[in-house]
């Protein structure tokens, strides 16, 4: 059956379960817009730029376990992608992105609309394509597919020019990919597993610090078997939130330079670290030389690129984390770690996180922890970056996977408003809050227009405190409070709200700030609640840049409010 | 600073080497040489790079030329028992004086004469690294005008080796349960 290149793309789409695309078009991919109708299991949102569609793709396969896909004409709208596919690629979601191309006979020539996008995106995709032949277009995106979302997932990215699209080809859909160079592994090598097992059985302080790789492998349930069958704390990265309940008595916490000061002195103090899934970035290692100094370090990561990379390493085990950890959990014994436990649990308390001082200004902590209590830890986070996006993984605690979504490894801001739309559109059912810094939230803010025209029912928390806070943190910190280029004016951003045709209120007041979210909450559809913050709140603990976890900076002593968490909320 | 020659067996699409040196420029991996050429398995080309770098910058580049999609296959057969060649064609400016003196250097070392003409000639030598590097030394002792040099190609001593070709399947299927699906 001979098709044109537009109605084999869309066939394609719909044969790897495709349900949504994000898009924006232009002149390159009208043929493909063309046929869009056709095709009534292809829902299209139409995006306000190609950044939100990016973005939106990547929150939607966050929050779902499946590949986002994004669409884009030529030339600008290729490059309009670029940051979006970056953070994609950096936390290894699985993402395709479609971009139109010119004629083929144009390629080159510095033609209309015309750029080198496979040239432009062959660092931040994990393989790209530009289709040179109509009857590959099958083949080309069932391999996208499957290099998207298998081994680490990554964003693969398809150029194809207008001509392809509008040249006819018998369409062939492949039962299988032959890609004889990728081969990822799954099983981890045994004699591995079992050398990891006996140094697990071995060990007096182990700690178990756990990733985004458990939540994409999917290893919940053999985490919290390893976690509770050897009684190991276990301490997640920024990008690991989620995958192990926080309400659980073995969760100590988040590691890293916001990290909790508990988990990071157990990191620090311990003898054998099992490292799941997670790449020791430096934000969460601090200072790589002073890290973990004390333990051995098992490595398990199914990119082979990551074991040593940062980090030395005494077990490396590569391969897809649910597998080794269910082979593993078979060698490693019933434990007790009594001495050890009660020595984290000690630290907790001494250096408790959740101190939110009693003030009369709202204070974004404050405002995440009132989030949390509106929907009783049922929603899914989505944050920009900087301050509140710190704010909101250590305030709320996250029983559930896929429930925290942030740009962690590019830390793009205006990530969040078009991740929190892609997130809604994936999960229709659940309460997704878009927590939004001020600063961020006007790089992406004219996707409320797509959250208006496509009845996408996102609640958006604006925390506003006027600075791009976390540069304005560490210019007082290190730089003498010297504040250059960090105070922002904003918009009343209710009043642009509104313009959207999007109801939203101010809160001002601290006694507002439950009411409202509740009010955000009830309304049926997209809802603004601009919260005026303490202006110049700073994110703590902090270790400092090129220093140790011992370095720590806590809050500065002041009146303080009894730490409470998820186990004693029903006092509350 | 260290000297590796990484070959990589790869699939024989446009744009390869691209993917291949932007890979090793992100590290800072400088590229000494590089030689492509078939393999004798239509798909693939082999490509041989040597490069020079930190020992662990040179490590984690042969890995992340392993997960590139296109390349079947890398190793960094630095360390192993390895037979190298290269080729430079060198122009020599000659006088009648010393015409025959520069001949007698080209027999004496066993190089080739593969172009004459009134005032020059060109000399063809193959050899490793060493022998190409001292017959160059021992020319430049009269008037060089100009060298073309290829990059290295290099093969292991012995049976084993980077590609293989058994029958038409160049390399060993993994065991099947080590496999992802490929199926969907």
């Amino acid at each position: 059956m001979k098709l044109s290149g537009a109605r084999i793309l869309c066939e394609s789409l719909v044969r790897e379960g495709v349900e949504v695309i994000f898009g924006l078009p232009g002149g390159a991919v009208i043929p493909l817009y063309d046929v869009l109708p056709e095709f009534p299991q292809l829902r299209h949102i139409l995006v306000r730029h190609e950044q939100g569609a990016a973005h939106a793709a990547d929150g939607y396969a966050r929050a779902t376990g499946r590949a986002g896909v994004c669409l884009a004409t030529s030339g600008p709208g290729a490059t309009n992608l670029v940051t979006g596919i970056a953070a994609a690629h950096l936390d290894s979601s699985p993402v395709v992105a479609i971009t139109g191309q010119v004629t083929r006979s144009y390629i080159g020539k510095d033609a209309f609309q015309e750029i080198d996008i496979t040239g432009i995106t062959l660092p931040i995709t994990k393989h790209n394509y530009l289709v040179h032949d109509t009857s590959r277009l099958g083949s080309i995106v069932k391999e996208a597919f499957y290099i998207a979302q298998t081994g680490r997932p990554g964003p693969v990215l398809i150029d194809i020019p207008r001509d392809v699209l509008v040249e006819e080809a018998t369409f062939i859909y492949p039962d299988k990919v032959s890609l004889p160079g990728y081969k990822p592994v799954v099983e981890g090598h045994p004699e591995q597993i079992r050398k990891a097992a006996k140094l697990v059985n071995e060990a007096v302080r182990p700690v178990i610090i756990a990733g985004r790789g458990i939540i994409l492998s999917k290893a919940f349930a053999e985490l919290r078997e390893l976690a509770e069958k050897a009684q190991i704390p276990v301490i997640t990265t920024l990008l690991g939130i989620g995958c192990f309940p926080e309400s659980h008595v073995l969760s100590f916490g988040m590691i890293g330079m916001h990290g909790m000061a508990y988990a990071n002195l157990a990191v620090d103090a311990a003898d054998l670290i099992i490292a799941l899934g997670m790449r020791f970035d430096d934000r969460a290692t601090a200072k790589v030389s002073a890290f973990a100094s004390h333990a051995r370090i098992i490595h398990v990561d199914v990119d082979p690129a990551e074991i040593g990379k940062n980090v030395r390493v005494d077990i490396p085990i590569v391969g897809d984390v649910r597998s080794v950890l269910q082979n593993l959990n078979q060698q490693v014994a019933v434990q007790q770690h009594v001495e050890w436990l009660r020595q984290v649990e000690e630290w907790r308390q001494l250096h408790p996180l959740t101190v939110i001082r009693d003030c009369d200004s709202v204070l974004p902590q404050f405002v995440i922890r009132k989030i949390y209590e509106a929907t009783g830890g049922n929603a899914i986070i989505v944050t920009g970056v900087g301050q509140h996006q710190m704010w909101a993984a250590q305030h709320f605690w996250y029983d559930k996977p896929n429930s925290f979504i942030t740009s962690g490894g590019l830390g793009a801001m205006g990530f969040e408003l078009p991740a929190a739309m892609g997130a809604k559109v994936g999960c229709p059912g659940e309460t997704v809050w878009c927590i939004a810094g001020d600063g961020g939230f006007q790089m992406t803010i004219q996707e409320l227009a797509t959250l208006v025209q496509d009845k996408i029912a996102v609640k958006i928390a604006v925390i506003n405190n006027g600075y791009l806070g976390m540069v304005r943190q560490w210019q007082e910190l290190f730089h003498r409070r010297n504040y250059v280029g960090t105070q922002l004016s904003c918009p009343d951003f209710v009043k642009l709200a509104e313009a959207y045709g999007i109801p939203g209120i101010r809160v001002t007041d601290k006694v507002m700030v439950l009411p409202a979210i509740q009010q955000a909450m009830a309304y049926p559809g997209p809802f603004l609640v601009d919260f005026v913050v303490e202006p110049e709140e700073n994110v703590y603990p902090m270790v400092p840049p090129g220093a140790t976890f011992l370095d720590i900076i806590e809050e500065p002593q002041r009146e303080l409010e009894l730490t409470v968490g998820p186990r004693e909320v029903s006092n509350l | 600073m260290t000297i590796h020659t990484i070959v990589a067996i790869v699939e024989d699409h446009p744009g390869v080497l691209n993917r291949i040196s932007s890979i090793l420029r992100r590290l800072s991996v400088n590229i000494e040489s590089v030689t492509s050429g078939p393999t004798g398995v239509p798909s693939l080309i082999r490509v041989t790079i040597v490069v020079s770098g930190p020992a662990l910058a040179v490590d984690q580049a042969r890995k992340q030329l392993a997960k590139m999609i296109e390349v079947v296959k890398v190793s960094d057969i630095s360390g192993e028992d390895m037979m190298a060649r290269e080729l430079a064609l060198i122009k020599v400016k000659t006088t009648r004086q010393n015409r025959s003196e520069i001949m007698q250097v080209v027999e004496v070392t066993k190089a080739g004469i593969v172009d004459v003409s009134p005032d020059s000639i060109t000399v063809e030598v193959t050899g490793d690294t060493n022998r190409v590097n001292s017959i160059i030394t021992l020319l430049q002792a009269f008037d060089i005008r100009e060298i073309a040099r290829t990059g290295r190609v290099a093969i292991t001593r012995g049976t084993a080796g980077v590609l293989q070709l058994e029958e038409a399947a160049p390399v060993k299927k993994p065991k099947r349960s080590q496999r992802a699906p490929a199926e969907k």
